[in-house]
């Protein structure tokens, strides 16, 4: 495709790579290797909170059981084999900050935005890439960090019993308080739970430090976007990726200040006796508090989801915008729509930032305050609808190639209305009163923010390894990954709105404990629909090695990828596979055409490349 | 004659501008070419003309989050400080300003007028009188830094520190959130000064000067903003 | 594979309707469904549940049958080409209005009740508990005889002497409150509560009655219902409160106005002991 790009001027101007280990491969301040950096880094995390929702559903599926293995895991932790309260929570809360933070932030945005953005604008990198790279760095340290709160004291037990002694890091386990971190109980320090003395120190530490990463990020992917755009790259002829990441990019740089300023005024609280929290008169533990006075524990929540409301945005926004790039790679037809798809994503993201308060309409804030959020909230269900409705208009009249990556958009487009319609239910405040914090929220945020993102993911992957790692995947493998896991996150989280229905309520241990009898006994039919879910749950995490498999099989044995082996339109796929360094080897690319340019009538194949001069041109719009 | 803007090399994030490497060709082109890539002189690039563009989109973009940060804590210094927002009994006490304030804001003030004086002078190429300007900002700068450390040493002098009540938890809280941004902007100062001092003011440190002091008026607003809203709100 | 993934969207759609309509529809909806509602409001909260799953159960099944049908039907035939269409302005009006209109109706109609439950005050003949809530125990104040209750203040709070909401011993209105651990409340008589917490957020949560409200601490929120069935229920606490937040639990018992009067009258020990009696009357 390289004879179709115009040099603007006569010289070629290249970045020379850098040949050593570490400037090339560690501290890289090319985009690419970066992006690949936050998609492993993605990859670990996701692995690791996975294996966290497995010891969950252990312990609810068969509540008070003893399991050996936990033994050795975490000698104190779980010493005994059993889940404890506070063991159990703070998997749970683990599970929860490693998900949301360093899986659906972090791989749809850091990885594949980063790899992708610049080459589909045609730019040769970001704008700033030593920012870049520190961005990246600093999310790192705020997973070591996280780990840390969790694990300090496995590995402490680990290098005792194996190696040398280290001082035993004592009873030490993760913070207990949940991914949102609600004061006072956050703030109280150990005296309000095991875990929330150090364990929330770190928490807040990798928070914030994930915050600032988050914000160099979002920085730089504004400006690349609005300045190194190739020419003839309109703002109308931007995949619509591109699009989605730019929105992300605006989400996070406005909420992760919020989430930052808040995560600030409570590490003060903690350590440092301040009261922006904690309301005076506490009795906690059997001491009087004193040091404290005049708090309000709603601002954390207020400030909490001003931040908490976009992030469920920031982390579906990509998927969304990938899944519209997929469905019309492999439906060989231009995206339905496309303005109304640009206009939806902005709609999208704008109400995202006036619905914060659904998430505490029984907190005792204002009665009133929760109608206005309640409209709100509804309302941002039309613009979901639209991309719904376009999605079904760009499958229909295909012709579709049932690839891997096609197979996780479509499960991504019926996992987005599964969890998305549910929120009918929930962002009305009468429906909410019985519903809020069960397990029908549960199922509700784990379809749309978890499991639609994380289809979202595997899309992306299937779809652009070839690119990343110059391999195809093995699309039989692929399949049947998608099969297990589509089949499986279905039966998990479906059930789990019935099981809200009927009170079970969330962040419990355990419900009902039909060996002892103890328990709440409303959820005693809710037993077998619980292991239920434990069972499915466990197929589906042994489904994930099937992938891993596909990840090493391919990436070593795998097919070597052409330059296009998808016959798709955007610039990623006029450079060799994988891109060289400075991606389009010093000439800027001439874009020509929107992005999704199928089955145009009187061109001779059913595509035309954006960089295509010749061919009928069809401008977007209408 | 190729230009290799190495970016790897010393970029310093959130002022921008290349470090030490050599302007094109010797020669010290003061303002970006104009026009369309066919009249730009040899050695000049696409990504040349780009480069102060995107130091001044980063600036606002990153100005922007800052002002997230600061607006979400007036939020939440409101709601503490009105009883009835948050729901407690009133524990406010306001605290006693450090007179030290008037002269620190003053010193502010002046040092936005002589960045904007000397980023005139830079544009005139009137060296000497941007030596001296942009000299005596970043001196205005560290002087504020010093004066609020003062401010602090007076309050803790009479005992008052960052857990004594609400209001003296956001003073702390505030200035030094402040004060490590401005931090920032007098490191940035401190490298154009050394860089004007030794004579190497290329195009490149001109957008440095320029993102520079968009950067101080902003610090310089905020500030007005927080002793307002500090001392003057009610 | 285009059909096998078409027929998984059917299956997922056919699926879901088996289970949130079929299955109560054969099995009665006592099984997997809302515990019996036993509040006033909680006939109009069911409504309003039952109103949207009938446009959400619509508009589901519909969109992943039309997702299937669209899998199957429009699979790749040999050398076809797509349709050609960037879009339709008219189809992208009409069904932005249509859901827009379908959305407000709902969002509207979903306020009603809360509208009567928070926003109205409670009724003046109501009866009134303070609800104290404690890492992992609800405490429950009663005014007793006199129906004035006394002062509470944190620093009174004595857990040896079993006075776990800090009422002033000086207080001469105190002198015959109760205080229980667990819940008694009127028949069809109004209840108004004092949601107030010690020491982190807790949640009061009583699935059969519909009603959920978090305790504050530092806030006196005060809430209004109406229970309207007798018997026994369990009132779990519903928000993260720490480590043993799934064994923090507690008991109602709703019973006869008249016996509930009869029971207030009696000193605070006579009190506590008919308590416990109620609790071995009923079953949950």
């Amino acid at each position: 495709m390289a004879d179709v790009v115009h040099p603007i001027h006569g010289e070629v101007h290249r970045h020379p790579a850098p040949t050593s280990f570490i400037r090339k491969y560690i501290f890289s301040t090319d985009h690419k290797v970066i992006g690949i950096q936050y998609w492993f880094l993605a990859l670990f995390s996701v692995f690791v909170g996975m294996g966290l929702s497995l010891l969950m559903r252990l312990q609810l599926g068969w509540p008070g059981q003893e399991w050996g293995f936990l033994k050795t895991l975490f000698p104190t932790a779980a010493e005994n084999g059993t889940i404890s309260g506070e063991f159990y929570l703070s998997l749970l809360t683990m599970h929860g900050t490693v998900m949301v933070f360093f899986v659906l932030t972090t791989a749809p945005q850091g990885g594949f935005g980063n790899f992708f953005l610049p080459i589909q604008i045609g730019a040769a990198d970001m704008a700033f890439p030593v920012l870049n790279m520190m961005s990246f760095w600093i999310t790192f340290m705020a997973l070591v960090v996280l780990m840390s709160a969790f694990f300090a004291d496995s590995i402490a037990h680990f290098l005792n019993d194996y190696f040398f002694d280290v001082a035993a890091a004592g009873n030490v386990i993760g913070p207990i308080g949940g991914w949102t971190g609600y004061a006072p109980l956050s703030a109280l320090g150990e005296r309000a739970g095991p875990g929330q003395g150090m364990g929330v120190i770190l928490w807040v530490t990798s928070i914030a430090l994930f915050c600032i990463a988050s914000l160099l990020g979002a920085l730089n992917f504004i400006t690349t976007m609005l300045n190194m755009r190739a020419k003839g790259m309109s703002l109308m002829r931007l995949p619509l990726t591109c699009w989605a990441w730019f929105t992300t990019a605006v989400l996070a740089l406005l909420s992760f200040p919020v989430l930052l300023a808040a995560g600030i005024l409570l590490i003060l609280d903690h350590t440092a006796d301040t009261s922006f929290f904690i309301p005076g008169g506490e009795y906690v533990n059997g001491k009087l508090v004193t040091e404290h006075a005049g708090g309000s524990p709603i601002m954390w929540q207020h400030l909490f989801w001003f931040f908490g409301h976009p992030e469920v945005y920031i982390a579906i926004l990509p998927g969304m915008g990938l899944t519209s790039h997929i469905l019309s790679t492999f439906a060989r037809k231009p995206v339905f729509g496309y303005r109304a798809m640009v206009y939806a994503i902005f709609a999208i993201g704008l109400l995202g930032f006036f619905v914060w308060g659904h998430h505490m309409f029984i907190s005792g804030m204002s009665p009133y305050s929760a109608i206005a959020f309640s409209l709100v909230t509804l309302t941002i269900g039309v613009p979901s609808a639209i991309k719904t409705f376009n999605w079904l208009g760009t499958l229909w009249g295909g012709q579709i190639r049932f690839t891997t990556p096609m197979l996780f958009a479509i499960g991504f487009v019926s996992l987005f209305v599964s969890g998305g319609i549910t929120g009918l239910f929930l962002g009305q405040t009468s429906i909410d009163i019985p519903l809020h914090d069960t397990y029908f929220v549960v199922g509700h945020f784990h379809l749309i923010m978890g499991v639609a993102a994380i289809f979202g993911m595997f899309a992306g992957t299937y779809f652009w390894f070839p690119k990343m790692f110059g391999k195809m995947m093995n699309e039989g493998l692929g399949k049947l990954h998608f099969l297990l896991t589509f089949i499986g996150v279905n039966a998990i989280f479906i059930p789990m709105h019935i099981m809200g229905m009927a009170g079970q309520t969330r962040r419990y241990a355990s419900h009902w404990n039909p060996a002892t009898g103890e328990g709440l006994h409303y959820l005693s039919n809710m037993v077998p629909l619980t292991r239920f879910v434990s069972i499915a749950a466990f197929v589906t995490i042994a489904a994930q090695l099937i992938f891993l498999v596909n990840l090493v099989w391919s990436w070593i044995k795998g097919k070597k990828a052409t330059e296009n082996p998808w016959e798709a339109t955007s610039l990623e796929w006029t450079i060799p596979s994988p891109p060289p360094h400075d991606n389009f080897a010093g000439i800027e690319p001439e874009v020509h055409r929107g992005p999704y340019e199928y089955s145009v009538p009187g061109a001779s194949k059913d595509f035309l490349m954006q960089t295509d001069a010749e061919g009928p041109v069809i401008e977007h719009g209408h | 004659m190729s230009t290799t803007v190495t970016r790897d090399a010393g970029v310093k994030p959130g002022i921008g501008a290349g470090g030490g490497q050599k302007d094109p060709g010797g020669s010290d082109p003061f303002e970006p070419p104009q026009g369309d890539s066919k009249d730009w002189p040899p050695g000049f690039s696409r990504e040349d003309a780009i480069e102060p563009e995107k130091y001044r989109i980063g600036m606002w973009v990153g100005l922007a989050s800052i002002l997230m940060l600061f607006i979400a804590l007036t939020s939440a210094y409101i709601v503490r400080g009105v009883p009835a927002l948050s729901g407690g009994d009133s524990d406010w006490i306001p605290l006693a300003m450090p007179r030290i304030l008037w002269v620190n804001t003053a010193v502010l003030l002046l040092s936005s007028v002589s960045i904007e004086l000397a980023r005139r002078a830079l544009k005139k190429n009137e060296y000497d009188r941007f030596k001296g300007w942009i000299s005596l900002t970043t001196l205005f700068g560290a002087s504020f830094l010093v004066g609020q450390l003062i401010a602090w040493r007076q309050l803790a002098a009479q005992g008052v520190f960052i857990n004594s009540h609400p209001h003296s938890s956001f003073f702390y809280l505030l200035t030094s959130l402040h004060g490590v941004h401005l931090l920032g902007g007098v490191i940035a100062l401190a490298y154009v000064t050394v860089a004007a001092l030794r004579m190497r003011i290329g195009f490149k440190r001109r957008t440095a000067v320029d993102v520079t002091s968009i950067y101080w008026h902003f610090m310089d607003g905020l500030w007005i903003y927080l002793f307002g809203l500090l001392f003057f709100f009610r | 594979m285009g059909k096998l993934t078409g027929a998984l969207m059917f299956v997922v759609a056919i699926g879901s309707v088996l289970l949130f309509i079929g299955q109560p529809l054969l099995f009665g909806s006592r099984l997997w469904w809302f515990p019996e509602g036993i509040s006033q409001h909680a006939a109009a909260i069911d409504a309003q549940f039952l109103r949207t799953l009938v446009v959400v159960g619509i508009s589901f099944t519909a969109a992943q049958f039309a997702l299937g049908y669209a899998v199957i039907r429009f699979g790749r035939k040999g050398s076809e080409r797509a349709v050609y269409t960037h879009g339709s302005n008219k189809l992208e009006v009409t069904w932005t209005m249509i859901t827009a209109a379908v959305f407000v109706i709902l969002a509207i109609l979903g306020q009603r009740v809360w509208a009567n439950l928070h926003l109205n005050a409670a009724p003046p003949d109501s009866t009134h508990i303070e609800v104290v809530a404690q890492q992992f125990q609800w405490n429950f104040h009663y005014a007793g005889p006199d129906g004035a209750f006394g002062r509470t203040e944190s620093k009174f709070i004595d857990d040896s002497a079993l006075n776990f909401i800090g009422l002033d011993p000086n207080d001469s209105n105190g002198k015959d409150d109760a205080q229980t651990t667990s819940m008694v409340i009127p028949k069809d008589r109004p209840v108004e509560l004092t949601l107030k917490s010690k020491d982190v957020i807790h949640s009061f949560f009583v699935p059969a009655l519909r009603f959920k409200q978090d305790t504050v601490p530092g806030l006196a929120i005060k809430v209004h219902f109406t229970a309207t069935k007798e018997g026994k229920y369990e009132i779990p606490c519903a928000e993260l409160c720490g480590n043993l937040h799934h064994n923090m639990r507690s008991t109602l018992v709703v019973i006869p106005a008249d016996e509930y009067d009869r029971l207030v009258s009696m000193p605070a020990e006579k009190f506590k002991e008919q308590l416990g009696e109620l609790m071995a009357r009923y079953q949950f």
